[in-house]
């Protein structure tokens, strides 16, 4: 028996409120109030998992966010969580958990055995032993994957919901221990907008646990009482628990993660509230009261269960009750874990302390010692743990008062349980997020926060280093005047006055020498979840690694999830003295957010599913719907893909779309494409500058199809401009590329051309737009517009036309995006869906077929014509474009990209320019992005000669068709070349990139 | 996350609300035809990327749309102000005169 429930007073639990729970198959008892940690101690449960590398037994050590072994996979199914810290897992009625290691069982271990007999797997043990041969390693990977890591994953959807809140306040207090209450109580007392987050159940930090101090007169668990009750009174100041602050970024903006209902049985969970809660904390002066965490000592067999720190076996003790063992010692160098030593005895638990300080404690300590019969072993250390699966005993040795080095032997004493504390490290993280650097201070034994903060940051507490409470309050007192000053409030308030009792300085010992040279005697553990030794820190040293960041990397000491909150200043330590050199020299690794894992879900909030993203529909949705449309994302926009008659696939509905539109009439919503007004005297120069072609020429009545270039002079949009009047023009824009565009051009007027006057409206949702393509499209137009003349030489192709189409006004213009004769109808928006079922009863006669983007597709690549973002990539220019006729070189201002166009490298050789393929298998249809090669040769490195950007079949020419990108394409028509992908390569003919009636024909009809 | 001052609206808004929109005052050289393919390509290619305070332009895009200059630090975000690309330009040449 090992761990028990005892009962103590001011204990935290509920014990009116059993609970029970399942263990790996096992059901137990506990109380509301327990964590999962403290319920499984209490029932005597100590091994919980198997190390990582060497798969040893663990066990709890800690009891809070710092716990390194006791990772738990909670729940099943949907609901299953990977790796929370059974230390942080708040206990409720039917919680079902289980060991994340041990294979195959917890019990028996695999990889235990391997450690046993391997004897050591040293740091780079994997690039060392299993990277020769190199084609080896795919082999050996299978097999340590599998007896790697922790929990798993869930594999089902996640049935709880997430949200996110966002906070502006004049002050963030972040922790809720003595020194965070005391600076959230002045900023509420002064009338700031306060907030304090922490991340217990219960805010008190070590206030909980504390029994020795008096605060006011008050034991630490009534004036904690107080604070709340205060803090609760002000209408300016609020308090969240179960909320851990995991990110500070510029700008004081903190990132905290709210466990909503995680400590609710699922059954009892409310759907309307979210399970997680991402707070987004703005303030204008944040207090970081972060406290600190003990550390352990470093020494053999300091992982078997059983084997926990001071702070975590006295909290146990005192929030929780339960001892967690019978027979204790308590390994120090400093004088704080005496409070636990005292705490232990007086509740019957048979305790010896060994101090490595050979003058042991303050006196008055020793004298305290005595009357509760502790017996103090001075100048000790512990030289190995002894016991397996659990403690058994321990053996000693007596330390040199000077040098960390063992002198001789020590007692072997019949333990059950080791506590240790090599003491406290400030939770420094959160203040080095943005960039802040902690301080070594060598009569701390730590790196601290700076007392006076940065800007807008004031440090309080034990995160400065100030380990003793009438220290911490009166320093948190002294940093909370000082903003309050700052920001012109009242500083009229009384520190809390607290007993200080006088203490012995620590020693500055982290690893206990056990007699031996490293690496020679029992191994110690440093990191226990990468299963990080001394020995491993002294080797990587050895080989070489100098920065700690190095060591770090190579040993993994500080990697895992616990993100080596016990295990950092130990192993900088160990570091520094294997590299000769003080610990402030070392430095500390990188901390970087997150403080605690955060779960995705939490991340992304609100942002999944249907609210992941905005969808944008046209006017004509409804009519769409109506025909069993198919729809594809373009951008936000979802725009008609296909329309599939019954028993239809999408080749299918593409052929019969493709053939209705050529040979009779086809229509489509084009109301997509971004549509910008430009308007003002000056609106035709900012074309001219703005556009690669000329528009000085351009009438009102007529269109012209643009190219916009980059300033390197490569093709970023395209689009047709018509001009409405001299001073006034409507731009279309690709679909995907309207707001960037828009952008643009407002970025060039108001930087570079500032003198030009002229206006831009994005005016995309203000017009609703049908194509109706075909030869018979001029009929369907004339069914429904009687004053517009649309014979063929009043109305031209690339001319548009003011009108009423179907009663409404309407701007015709007549362009073409298939090479058909065609008509795009522009109506107010409102009347988009209107508009679309008038032209489908005119067009009935001729069987009009609506046809979505794949059709459009087919119908342009039919054509050649170009899909800026597909057939281009940002490298291609108009000339490889074969679009030189739309570079107007002659325009009297150098348009943007203009001088990039005859820089030697876009004007050289060597480019890949645009080429139509034809597959010499016709029924071949190549793969987009498939490689072009010179020949069927494709031993790596193949010598890439371009790709290909659209493949389709066409219905019309009964074959397949293809556009590529050909390093000196145009010189290269007649060639044969192999189009290779997915392991194999097809020949296919080189040709020019139009298919379908090279003379224009059709749509100047 | 930075809070910006958009000289126009004269407001301070979250970073979200703006676009990032490149160096500031990059001079378009007047007669790019005359210039050679170096000082051309220094013009499109070549970026301060300073270590250290940086005059830059953003636009509130999510806002009126303006563009205007922000001098921040790239080290520590710090933002030393905001301006209107008129107001702006005087204090930039004074800077970078000295
Ligand atoms: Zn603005």
């Amino acid at each position: 028996m090992s761990g028990y429930r005892i009962h103590r007073k001011g204990e935290r639990i509920q014990r009116q409120k059993p609970l029970s729970f399942i263990f790996d198959n096992v059901r137990y008892n506990a109380f509301a109030g327990d964590t999962l940690a403290s319920a499984l101690l209490a029932n005597g449960v100590r091994l919980i998992g198997r190390s990582f590398k060497y798969g040893r037994p663990r066990g709890i050590v800690g009891f809070g966010a710092e716990e390194p072994n006791a990772l738990i996979q909670l729940e099943t199914g949907a609901h299953t969580v990977p790796d929370l810290k059974a230390t942080q897992v708040e206990l409720y009625q039917g919680l079902v958990a289980a060991s994340t290691t041990g294979y195959p069982s917890l019990d028996f271990d695999y990889k235990g055995l391997l450690g046993k007999l391997g004897r050591f797997m040293p740091p780079g043990f994997y690039y060392k032993t299993f990277m020769e041969p190199v084609n080896a390693w795919p082999f050996y990977e299978k097999y340590i994957r599998k007896a790697a890591g922790y929990g798993r994953a869930p594999v089902e959807a996640d049935p709880e919901s997430y949200d996110h809140l966002h906070h502006h306040v004049d002050v963030l207090v972040v922790g809720g221990g003595a020194a965070g209450l005391w600076a959230a109580t002045l900023a509420g007392r002064a009338g700031l907008k306060t907030l304090l987050v922490d991340e217990q159940a219960e805010a008190g930090g070590w206030l909980l646990t504390d029994r020795r101090s008096r605060i006011d007169g008050l034991e630490p668990t009534e004036w904690l009482a107080e604070r709340l009750a205060e803090l609760d009174s002000l209408p300016n100041v609020s308090v969240l628990t179960r909320t851990t602050a995991f990110a500070l970024h510029d700008g004081n903006l903190v990132q905290a993660l709210e466990l909503v209902q995680d400590h609710l049985p699922l059954t009892e969970r409310n759907a309307a509230l979210p399970r997680q809660r991402l707070h987004k904390i703005r303030s204008h002066q944040l207090v970081l009261a972060t406290g600190a965490i003990e550390r352990p000592l470093v020494f053999g067999y300091n992982d078997v269960p059983g084997v926990m720190t001071v702070a975590a076996g006295h909290s146990y003790l005192n929030r929780y009750g339960v001892a967690v063992g019978r027979e204790v010692l308590l390994q120090t160098q400093n004088d704080a874990a005496y409070d636990a030593a005292f705490d232990l005895a007086a509740s019957g638990v048979k305790v010896t302390v060994a101090d490595a300080r050979c003058d042991g404690p303050a006196r008055w300590r020793q004298d305290a010692l005595s009357r509760a019969g502790i017996q103090l072993l001075s100048g000790h250390g512990i030289a190995r743990v002894l016991g397996d699966k659990t403690v058994n005993g321990v053996e000693l040795v007596r330390l040199d008062g000077q040098r960390n080095a063992a002198t001789g032997k020590g007692p072997r004493l019949n333990v059950d349980t080791v506590l240790s504390s090599g003491g406290l490290t400030s939770t420094v993280h959160l203040f080095c997020h943005n960039g802040g650097r902690p301080v070594w201070r060598d009569d701390r034994l730590s790196f601290v926060c700076p007392d006076e903060g940065r800007d807008n940051i004031a440090c309080v507490g034990a995160i400065t280093g100030r380990w003793e409470l009438d220290e911490a309050l009166a320093q948190t007192h002294q940093a909370c005047l000082g903003f309050l000053q700052k920001a012109g409030r009242a500083t009229g308030f009384l520190a809390p006055k607290v007993n200080g009792d006088a203490i012995s300085a620590p020693r500055a010992i982290f690893r206990l020498p056990d007699g031996k040279p490293e690496g020679r005697g029992a191994k110690a553990f440093v990191d226990y979840q990468n299963d990080v030794a001394a020995a491993d820190i002294h080797l990587a040293v050895r080989e070489n690694y100098r920065s700690v960041e190095h060591v770090k990397r190579y040993t993994a000491l500080g990697f895992g999830t616990d993100q080596g909150k016990l295990s950092n200043i130990n192993g900088f330590a160990i570091a520094a003295e294997a590299l000769g050199k003080p610990i402030a020299e070392v430095g500390t690794t990188t901390y970087r957010p997150a403080y605690t894992p955060v779960t995705f879900g939490a991340l992304a909030g609100a942002h999944v599913g249907d609210t992941f993203e905005p969808r944008r529909y046209t006017a004509m949705q409804a009519s769409h719907d109506a025909r069993q449309a198919e729809y594809e994302t373009v951008g936000q926009w979802m725009r008609p893909w296909y329309f599939p008659k019954a028993g239809e696939d999408l080749h299918a509905a593409v052929n019969r779309e493709c053939l209705a539109t050529r040979n009779s009439v086809g229509v489509m919503d084009a109301s997509t494409l971004g549509k910008i007004d430009v308007k003002g005297p000056d609106a035709r120069e900012f074309l001219n500058r703005i556009y690669s072609n000329a528009w000085s020429k351009l009438d009102p009545g007529k269109c012209r199809y643009g190219l916009m270039l980059d300033e390197n002079g490569m093709v970023m949009d395209d689009g047709v401009t018509a001009c409405i009047a001299d001073d006034h023009f409507h731009m279309t824009t690709t679909t995907g590329g309207a707001a960037r565009v828009y952008s643009w051009l407002e970025r060039w007027h108001q930087t570079e051309w500032p003198e030009l006057k002229v206006r831009f409206t994005t005016t995309t949702d203000h017009w609703a737009t049908v194509a109706v393509v075909g030869p018979n499209s001029r009929k369907v137009l004339q069914k429904l517009c009687g004053d517009i003349n649309f014979d063929p030489e009043a109305f031209k192709f690339m001319d548009w036309r003011p009108g009423t189409v179907a009663g409404l006004p309407a701007r015709v213009f007549r362009i073409s995006f298939s090479g058909e004769l065609a008509y795009e109808i522009n109506v107010d928006a409102n009347y988009g869906r209107y508009i679309w079922e008038e032209v489908m009863k005119a067009g009935a006669e001729f069987d009009i077929t609506p046809y979505g983007t794949e059709s459009m597709h087919v119908l342009r690549a039919e054509k050649g014509f170009i899909i800026v973002g597909q057939d281009t990539d940002g490298s291609m220019s108009p000339i490889d474009l074969a679009m030189g006729w739309a570079v107007g070189m002659k325009k009297p201002f150098s348009f943007l990209g203009k001088r990039s166009l005859s820089r030697s490298h876009t004007g050289g050789e060597g480019r890949k320019q645009l080429v139509g393929l034809m597959p010499l298998d016709a029924a071949t249809v190549l793969a987009e992005g498939a490689q072009i090669l010179n020949n069927t040769d494709d031993t790596v490195p193949a010598a890439m000669q371009g790709h290909v950007t659209s493949s389709y079949h066409s219905a019309f020419l009964g074959r397949s068709i293809a556009m590529a990108v050909l390093k000196d394409g145009s010189k290269r028509e007649g060639d044969t070349v192999q189009v290779w992908a997915h392991g194999k390569s097809v020949p296919a003919k080189v040709v020019s990139s139009v298919f379908v009636d090279k003379e224009g024909v059709r749509q100047h009809a | 996350m930075l809070r910006i001052h958009c000289p126009y609206c004269r407001e301070v808004r979250e970073e979200e609300e703006f676009g990032y929109a490149g160096e500031a005052y990059i001079a378009r050289p007047a007669a790019p035809e005359e210039v050679d393919d170096a000082v051309w390509g220094d013009y499109v290619f070549h970026r301060k990327n300073p270590r250290g305070w940086h005059w830059e332009q953003w636009q509130h895009v999510a806002g009126c749309r303006k563009v205007f200059v922000v001098k921040r630090h790239t080290v520590t975000y710090e933002i030393a102000g905001s301006w209107t690309l008129a107001e702006g330009k005087a204090l930039y040449l004074s800077e970078e005169q000295s």
